[in-house]
């Protein structure tokens, strides 16, 4: 019995393992890759380089302009998920405090609004913020508000009703105002939750390229997929730079991904599972 | 204690107000589009069901479609079988190997369909290539170059991608079943097949439903590989649904048509995330 379960422990250590590798071997081989001149990456594409340069990096970095690009990705990123986390956080707390037709009827429009896909609005939507004059960062900000919205109310609609109202009601009682009580009280109190919109929509806004692609226009504005976009357009035919180029969008998320680990896979698991 | 009125409307004021600009007033123009011939620029006139009849007979945007759903099909049992079979990798044995295992199947979840495109572009073009150098086998040379290796290069790409997002939903109810279900299976003597057909299958079916609509529906939204991959080429041939409404609209300016076919893919998303709803409560009530 216990020869044959070490012997299933082996299998599936052996199972996992191949496939491992299977996953990350596209990664493994931009990778090296990257480190070879252009004419290698024809005669050598599968072995690692003869003689390794980083000469392609320095390019890459600047044909990227890499840091601007970095800058305004985490500015939209961050703009955006601290608008969502308060504004979103409010919406559900009124709905979860005071249980009325117009209550039911505003959380029913925000499911009914799940069912959108952001192809059919799209057209519209761009010509609407296009007459304000809204394409810009700001723009895009209200837009993302606006369609993470329903995911994020439900999160904090249900985590809202794991906490009793009677602690709204002693605070009121001590001379707090409705603000106070949300800021200082519940907001703290759904901090795992919020853990998990920031996962979520930061995944969703660090990638996108549709609504950006729409919304930015002026170069000096391009988030990180932007501009590997146009860069690879212009660069299709030297792997070697647009290779480095990947290498270098990639890692600003691998290193968070190392980092907040934890946080991402659960993250991932309430938003999919509720 | 009730909320105050004015209170309660200045919590949901920012939310209420940006799906109205962001999803509400864009839902009820873009009908309104639908039936006219905007350009971008002005309506000229409305044209009634015109776009939706000239729809029916655009024999690029019925491909596209038919494109879309077998990639969807196709897609969807692969991210599925494949997602569950990762997740019963790493929930065999709880120890820190499988979960170094867990976090690389899910790391091309969190790199964006741009990038993912560009990887497997390289891959198809360039590794392949290599591959067939060094095994001989033809069937590695002319990747993305033809509709079909361009159809299954979307398959794989978007398989490899979303099967480490499928097995966290799938890991998270393996985790459920209990314990003692198993254990006790175990001393009456069921091997893993057994334990796995007869005890988790059954406890983890609601998770059938959720993956197999969310998939769908996901697949059905695909942009971002389609563009970066094959961009649609060659000749529009992989072009898929999402990309065929935005050539029309913002190559063509033809927005009043391209919203008409929106309308068609809001339809489409929302028919089948209403069966999905409809399947879970179901479960639920039966439960």
């Amino acid at each position: 019995m216990l020869k044959q379960r070490k012997y299933n422990n082996m299998t599936y250590i052996l199972i996992g393992l191949v496939t491992s590798l299977v996953w990350i071997y596209p990664f493994y081989l931009v990778l090296v890759n990257s480190f070879k001149t252009k004419g290698e990456i024809f005669t050598n594409t599968l072995n690692l380089p003869f003689d390794p340069t980083f000469a392609n990096y320095p390019v890459a970095l600047e044909q990227l302009d890499f840091f601007s690009s970095f800058l305004n990705s985490v500015m939209i990123t961050t703009g955006s998920i601290a608008i969502i986390v308060l504004f979103t956080s409010m919406a559900a707390y009124a709905l979860s405090r005071k249980p009325s037709k117009t209550s039911s009827a505003i959380y029913f429009l925000f499911a009914l609004l799940m069912l959108v896909p952001f192809q059919s609005i799209m057209i519209p939507l761009i010509s609407i913020f296009s007459k304000v004059h809204l394409l810009n960062r700001f723009g895009l900000m209200i837009m993302y508000l606006g369609l993470a919205s329903s995911m994020a109310v439900f999160l904090y609609f249900g985590a809202l009703r794991g906490i009793p109202k009677a602690l709204d009601e002693a605070a009121i009682i001590d001379g707090c105002n409705r603000f106070q009580v949300f800021w200082y009280i519940i907001f703290p109190m759904l901090k795992s939750t919020s853990v998990t919109v920031i996962v979520l929509n930061a995944i969703w806004f660090w990638n996108d390229y549709l609504l950006p692609s729409l919304v930015i226009n002026k170069p000096g504005m391009y988030t990180i997929p932007l501009k590997t976009f146009y860069f690879f357009g212009e660069y299709s035919k030297q792997w070697h730079l647009a290779l480095a180029a990947l290498v270098l969008a990639i890692i600003p998320i691998i290193v968070m991904y190392m980092f907040l680990q934890k946080y991402i896979v659960k993250g991932i698991s309430d938003g999919a599972v509720k | 204690m009730q909320f105050k009125k004015l209170t309660y409307w200045m919590f949901l004021a920012p939310t209420l107000l940006a799906i109205l600009f962001v999803i509400i007033i864009p839902f009820i123009q873009g009908i309104n589009y639908s039936f006219t011939d905007y350009n971008g620029f002005q309506i000229n006139e409305y044209v009634g069901l015109d776009n939706y009849i000239r729809l029916l007979q655009d024999g690029k945007f019925l491909d596209s479609m038919i494109f879309t759903a077998l990639f969807s099909v196709v897609s969807v049992i692969g991210i599925n079988a494949i997602g569950l079979g990762l997740a019963l990798i790493v929930t065999q044995r709880a120890n820190k190997i499988s979960t170094v295992f867990r976090t690389i199947y899910f790391m091309p979840n969190l790199i964006g369909g741009i990038i993912l495109g560009f990887i497997w572009q390289f891959i198809f073009l360039k590794a392949f290539e290599g591959l067939g150098d060094l095994t001989g086998i033809e069937g590695f040379y002319g990747w993305l170059a033809d509709t079909k290796t361009g159809f299954w290069g979307l398959v794989i790409l978007f398989v490899w991608q979303m099967s480490g997002y499928i097995m966290v939903i799938y890991i998270s109810f393996l985790n459920n079943v209990p314990d003692e279900l198993l254990e006790a299976s175990r001393i009456d003597g069921a091997n893993s097949w057994q334990r796995f057909i007869h005890i988790k299958f059954p406890l983890i079916a609601p998770a059938f439903t959720i993956s197999l609509f969310l998939t769908l529906s996901n697949a059905f939204k695909v942009y971002d590989q389609n563009m970066a991959l094959t961009g649609g080429g060659p000749f529009s041939s992989t072009e898929m649904a999402t990309m065929n409404i935005y050539n029309s609209a913002f190559k063509l300016n033809e927005m009043g048509y391209a919203q008409a076919k929106a309308v068609v893919f809001l339809i489409i998303i929302a028919t089948i995330s209403l069966i999905q709803i409809y399947f879970t409560r179901k479960r639920e009530v039966d439960l």
